[in-house]
């Protein structure tokens, strides 16, 4: 059994090292190092083959629309919002907001690029037309 | 060679409650009287069952508090919840366990107050809290996901407004004939498009009830199903399968887990979708009913639009769908599982007056779950087809 330090589990888990990446603001996702698919969201184990040996990047914030909606809402209880599922350029899929736009003007196919913001005092990857 | 489980076990009772609004009932009251009525139907009593499955939106240890007030100690208990689809996948673990000696009666039971905790502003569990990467964007779920969904098969395949409508459409002229349905008035395809937007392309008549409703089945085996009131439906096929959580991880929004799960459930029960005389599908959105008539092969994808436009799912039409009103018009009580499976057997039974489907044999229920997340897809027989 391999000591703990060389443990691919050791030290802060992937979620952790994530959420420190916003906080300095850099938005970090990994690429498995055996089959080389990106892994998005964070996780412990690549979802595409199963390998717990992957390596972080920056990601290039480039992304394209692949789903989008309007959630209607009355100016006086905040206005309508655009809801939206975003493919990464490195690979990787994400729901997310788009904004600085009409939401009703969000159009799949449209390239988009990311940036951290907040909602409710949470940090999270949101996105603006590219 | 034969799959173990093809026509192994058979739905003998059903049990309903009213729909729409139970005032001054909990859920736990509603699943009872489901429950009770569905053993009555098969002539049994609570004291017979020795096998529970249920699931919950509102508690962790919903099946531990269904059998203490129920009063039955079974053998065999699941309340796996994949969604509202879980009371279709119970049937497929009472289904093995019956074949498998384990239990002997299943009783998988169901009960809720959604449109009264709605009312009364009483707010259930968050299904979506600790939805990793996504919770923290505070969306409107799960309306959103499924309008996502609608959007990007429009997208990909020209998919219309009008088609959608014409979905919530035909769903509302088969519930003007169920005289149990919530919604009877006539519905036009300018109402349904012309209506109130709700999360783009959803207007409200895209999307299901919200309904106070219990529901209840009681499953044996084969050879015990023969000497009960009504006659068997026999379970001839049952498929499940999964693909995401959260749609930001659905692989395809345009395709469902139902490819899969529809023809494991197909392989069982040796048929094909041609062979179906009704399907009862979960359409907590119009979108849904779209999404399965191609992923369970009754038409290629992209097409489902079209075929609908063309009046196949209505009364009179090719394939009859949602032939009780579906949970657009019929009921829709948070967990629609149990009602597709009902309306099938009802189906099979032939005693669904002005809605029955002439000589139906073969009925398919097919169960979603979370946002399009889980898909269970089970095909009855009467003995004819065993």
């Amino acid at each position: 059994m391999a000591d703990s330090a060389s443990s691919p589990f050791a030290g802060d888990g992937p979620e952790l090292t994530f959420r420190k990446g916003l906080d300095s603001g850099e938005f970090k996702i990994q690429k498995c190092n055996d089959c080389g698919s990106t892994i998005y969201y964070p996780r412990a184990v690549c979802n595409h083959c199963g390998s717990a040996n992957y390596s972080w990047h920056t990601a290039s914030g480039n992304g394209t629309v692949y789903s989008t909606s309007v959630e209607r809402t009355p100016p006086e209880k905040g206005g309508n919002q655009n809801l939206a599922i975003i493919d990464l350029e490195e690979g990787g899929r994400l729901m997310s907001r788009v904004v600085d736009i009409d939401p009703t003007e969000v159009k799949i196919g449209m390239a988009v690029k990311a940036f951290i913001g907040e909602i409710g005092g949470t940090k999270l990857i949101l996105f603006r037309p590219a | 060679m034969t799959h173990p489980l093809r026509g192994s076990s058979a739905v003998v009772g059903i049990g309903l409650t009213e729909f729409g609004d139970l005032p001054g009932k909990t859920a736990i009251e509603v699943l009872a009287e489901a429950s009770h009525n569905a053993l009555a139907d098969a002539g049994l009593t609570l004291r017979d069952v020795d096998g529970l499955f249920t699931s919950s939106m509102e508690r962790v240890f919903h099946p531990l508090q269904v059998c203490e007030y129920l009063g039955v100690q079974p053998k065999v208990i699941d309340g796996t919840n994949i969604g509202g689809s879980a009371f279709v996948n119970c049937v497929h673990t009472a289904a093995m366990a019956i074949a498998t000696g384990e239990c002997e009666v299943a009783l998988i039971c169901y009960g809720s107050i959604s449109r009264s905790n709605r009312k009364n502003k009483v707010r259930g569990a968050n299904p979506n809290a600790g939805a990793l990467h996504m919770s923290e964007y505070q969306s409107r779920q799960p309306i959103v996901s499924y309008a996502m969904a609608a959007a990007r098969h429009m997208y990909q395949y020209g998919t219309t407004r009008e088609q959608l409508s014409h979905v919530a459409v035909s769903a509302r002229q088969w519930a003007m004939k169920n005289p149990r349905a919530e919604m009877r008035d006539p519905l036009t395809v300018e109402e349904v498009s012309n209506a109130r937007l709700i999360c783009d392309p959803f207007t409200l008549f895209d999307c299901c009830l919200v309904s106070d409703a219990g529901a209840a089945i009681v499953m044996t085996s084969a050879e015990r199903a023969k000497d009960f009131p009504h006659k068997p439906v026999y379970l001839l096929g049952i498929g499940t399968a999964i693909t995401h959580d959260q749609i930001g991880q659905m692989p395809d929004l345009t395709v469902t887990a139902a490819a899969q799960s529809g023809p494991r459930a197909f392989a069982m029960a040796e048929m094909k979708p041609s062979d179906i005389d009704v399907a009862e599908f979960y359409d907590a959105f119009t979108i849904n009913t779209l999404l399965f008539l191609e992923d369970l092969g009754f038409v290629p994808k992209g097409e489902a639009g079209p075929f609908v436009a063309d009046g196949n799912i209505a009364p009179g039409g090719s394939l009859p769908v949602n032939t009780n009103g579906g949970g657009l018009s019929c009921v829709h009580p948070g967990m629609y599982g149990m009602f597709v499976t009902i309306e099938a057997v009802e189906q099979l039974r032939g005693g669904c007056g002005e809605r029955q489907i002439d000589g139906a044999q073969v009925a398919l229920a097919n169960g979603n779950g979370g946002v399009l997340s889980s898909q269970v897809t089970a095909i009855y027989g009467t003995d004819e087809t065993l």
